[in-house]
């Protein structure tokens, strides 16, 4: 299941290099913040957060043109055996430039590539990576190959040439729940569900760091596209769980920096425990769906990055259904 | 579609004949406050010669960037014109310029409050408009941009992929609601959604297959509201409508789609 994304229309690529002709017309000092934008150029920093550790940030913002994508979070553990990567980005060039910034750190090879579920900005970089060595669950890969295409499409039109060349690769091996021995670090994987249907989470039991995908959003508002809340709830009593036997002393969301167990998982759940309630309730007040989507948010939700846009897909993805639900409990007799 | 074209052609070679007849000293018309390339198209194609004026009190809302082009909710409501100017308000065409199907739906508030709320499928980034016709024979006209990625109109509908709806067409579920209005009185509103495909026509060997007409009315039998859908409102279509007063206990749906086939319930 493979899709080449298509170039730029020819009038737009015009207007890109009109800019681009206009940017080296400025003073060096106007062009500086412009710079990684007209290279392409992620400006990856590995951090790292614990023994053989490292994460890369994203911004907690939507994707656009000036961000490449780069909104969401990767990582890889530098290990005896090899480096094990985990989410490859949101396009071909995030993946090649991740594994750019990996062998600064080591010369290592990537023996192993975790996506942590099927959502473009944490898979559509695996085209960097040698294909033997991508794995996910099992519903993560019929959800890339189901929805790969369409993905990728959509973050072109959404970030632009960074897309360039950017393909689905479907990983080939299935991730099944258990244990798997990299070097000294012990990885668990625990299969949940929730945000998507298939949700990865990964425990390095070396070091205590929880890899929780999009299970866990810190100081940005969830996305929900693929979501159902009454699983992805009981999920996060899954991490809490697991947080509290002690094994857990830091946690990667899938946006949003990395923290202690206890913050991400309160702010996930009390955005979509406050989402549930306020589109049941104004399903059973009656409201037509612009008067959802006019509902003010309260301020604690609205210190969320992005949570206005957010909570406007969400009314989309989500309120038809609890409509329905609502007006088919009165129902109509003939 | 291409039906819609050829109309438009004609009123187009119709157009200079006109302009010779009109009165000369006929005002130029207003700018369109939405700067729609396509505005004098719809005027021409729409309403002819009839007299055309933008009016800020009809409200059309709708999100100006619509992620999904399949279900774009839209809420049209006239309530301030009718309040203004009594008999302003008898019949309400709502239409997308840059739609393939133009003409999305047109109701008639009678009874009911000139509000009507549902969800449309566009194919690209349009205004949406609500051309109000009073007893003085002019359109009012009110109107928002919606920004869409697109694709509604040529997707085919879920609905006529599964053999689910067969079973179920024309099922109404739907619900009264008790509602206290800006002004503190009490109103009645009603929410329904009624099982059908609402296919376009426009998705290869699939036929145009939707609702063609909608009628509520109140315990008595008296006419509260007539919609008549088009092609381009929502798979398995949701409407809302406002009663004035708060002494509806039931409502009759009763309906028919393009192939003949009836919808009727009893909402209380
Ligand atoms: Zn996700
Ligand atoms: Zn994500």
């Amino acid at each position: 299941m493979k899709t080449v994304i298509r170039a730029l229309p020819a009038l737009a690529a015009q207007v890109a290099q009109i800019a681009l002709f206009a940017a080296l017309a400025l003073p060096a000092a106007a062009r500086a913040g412009e710079e990684s934008y007209q290279n392409y150029d992620y400006a990856l920093a590995p951090r790292r957060i614990a023994a053989d550790t490292y994460v890369l940030v994203g911004r907690n913002e939507d994707f656009t043109p000036r961000n490449g994508g780069n909104i969401v979070n990767t990582a890889f553990i530098v290990t005896d055996d090899g480096v094990v990567v985990i989410d490859t980005g949101p396009s071909r060039r995030y993946g090649e430039q991740l594994r750019q910034a990996i062998a600064r750190i080591t010369d290592k090879p990537v023996v192993r590539v975790f996506n942590t579920h099927h959502h473009p900005d944490h898979f559509l970089g695996n085209q960097a990576f040698a294909a033997p060595t991508l794995a996910a669950l099992p519903g993560t890969i019929d959800g890339i190959r189901r929805d790969g295409n369409a993905f990728a499409e959509n973050l072109y039109r959404l970030s632009g040439d960074w897309m360039l060349g950017t393909e689905a690769v479907a990983p080939a091996a299935p991730v099944a729940a258990g244990t798997q021995n990299f070097g000294r670090h012990r990885l668990e994987a625990i299969a949940d569900l929730g945000h998507t249907d298939a949700d990865l989470v990964l425990l390095d039991t070396a070091t205590g760091v929880l890899f929780a995908g999009d299970l866990l959003f810190h100081g940005r508002a969830p996305t929900t596209p693929h979501a159902d809340i009454a699983h992805w709830l009981a999920a996060l009593d899954h991490l809490e769980r697991l947080a509290a036997s002690g094994r857990v002393s830091l946690v990667v969301p899938g946006h949003g920096e990395v923290a202690a167990p206890a913050e991400p998982i309160r702010q996930t759940r009390h955005y979509l425990r406050w989402l549930d309630a306020t589109l049941r309730q104004a399903a059973d007040d009656g409201l037509d769906m612009n008067e959802v989507l006019a509902l003010p948010l309260p301020p604690d939700i609205a210190a969320l990055a992005v949570s206005e846009a957010e909570y406007r897909r969400s009314v989309g993805h989500l309120f038809p259904a609890i409509e329905q639900e609502a007006l088919a409990r009165h129902g109509g007799r003939p | 579609m291409r039906k819609t074209l050829r109309a438009a052609g004609a009123l187009l070679l119709l157009a200079p004949w006109l302009a010779l007849a009109a009165p000369a000293a006929k005002p130029p018309a207003a700018p369109d406050p939405l700067d729609s390339a396509r505005w004098e198209d719809m005027r021409r194609q729409l309403f002819a010669d009839a007299p055309v004026a933008f009016d800020a009190r009809i409200k059309v809302s709708a999100p100006s960037m619509a992620e999904n082009p399949l279900n774009v909710p839209i809420t049209v409501d006239a309530t301030a014109l009718a309040r203004d100017l009594p008999g302003s308000v008898r019949e309400i065409l709502v239409f997308a310029d840059f739609n393939p199907i133009v003409q999305i739906l047109r109701f008639y508030p009678g009874q009911a409050t000139p509000f009507l709320g549902f969800r449309v499928k566009l194919q690209q980034s349009t205004p949406l408009r609500a051309a109000v016709r009073g007893d003085d024979g002019v359109w009012r006209v009110g109107g928002a941009w919606v920004n869409t990625t697109g694709g509604g109109c040529t997707a085919p509908s879920v609905g006529s992929a599964s053999p689910e709806w067969q079973r179920r067409l024309g099922e109404v579920s739907g619900r009264l609601f008790a509602r206290a209005t800006d002004g503190g009185q009490g109103q009645e509103r009603v929410r329904l959604r009624i099982v059908h495909p609402m296919d376009t026509g426009l998705v290869g060997g699939i036929p145009a297959f939707f609702i063609q007409e909608l009628v509520l009315r109140d315990g008595q039998g008296r006419d509260l509201m007539r919609i008549e859908p088009n092609e381009p409102v929502s798979e398995n279509p949701v409407f809302t409508v406002d009663l004035a007063g708060n002494d509806t206990r039931r409502i009759q749906v009763s309906g028919r789609d393009n192939n003949g086939n009836l919808i009727q319930a009893w909402l209380e």
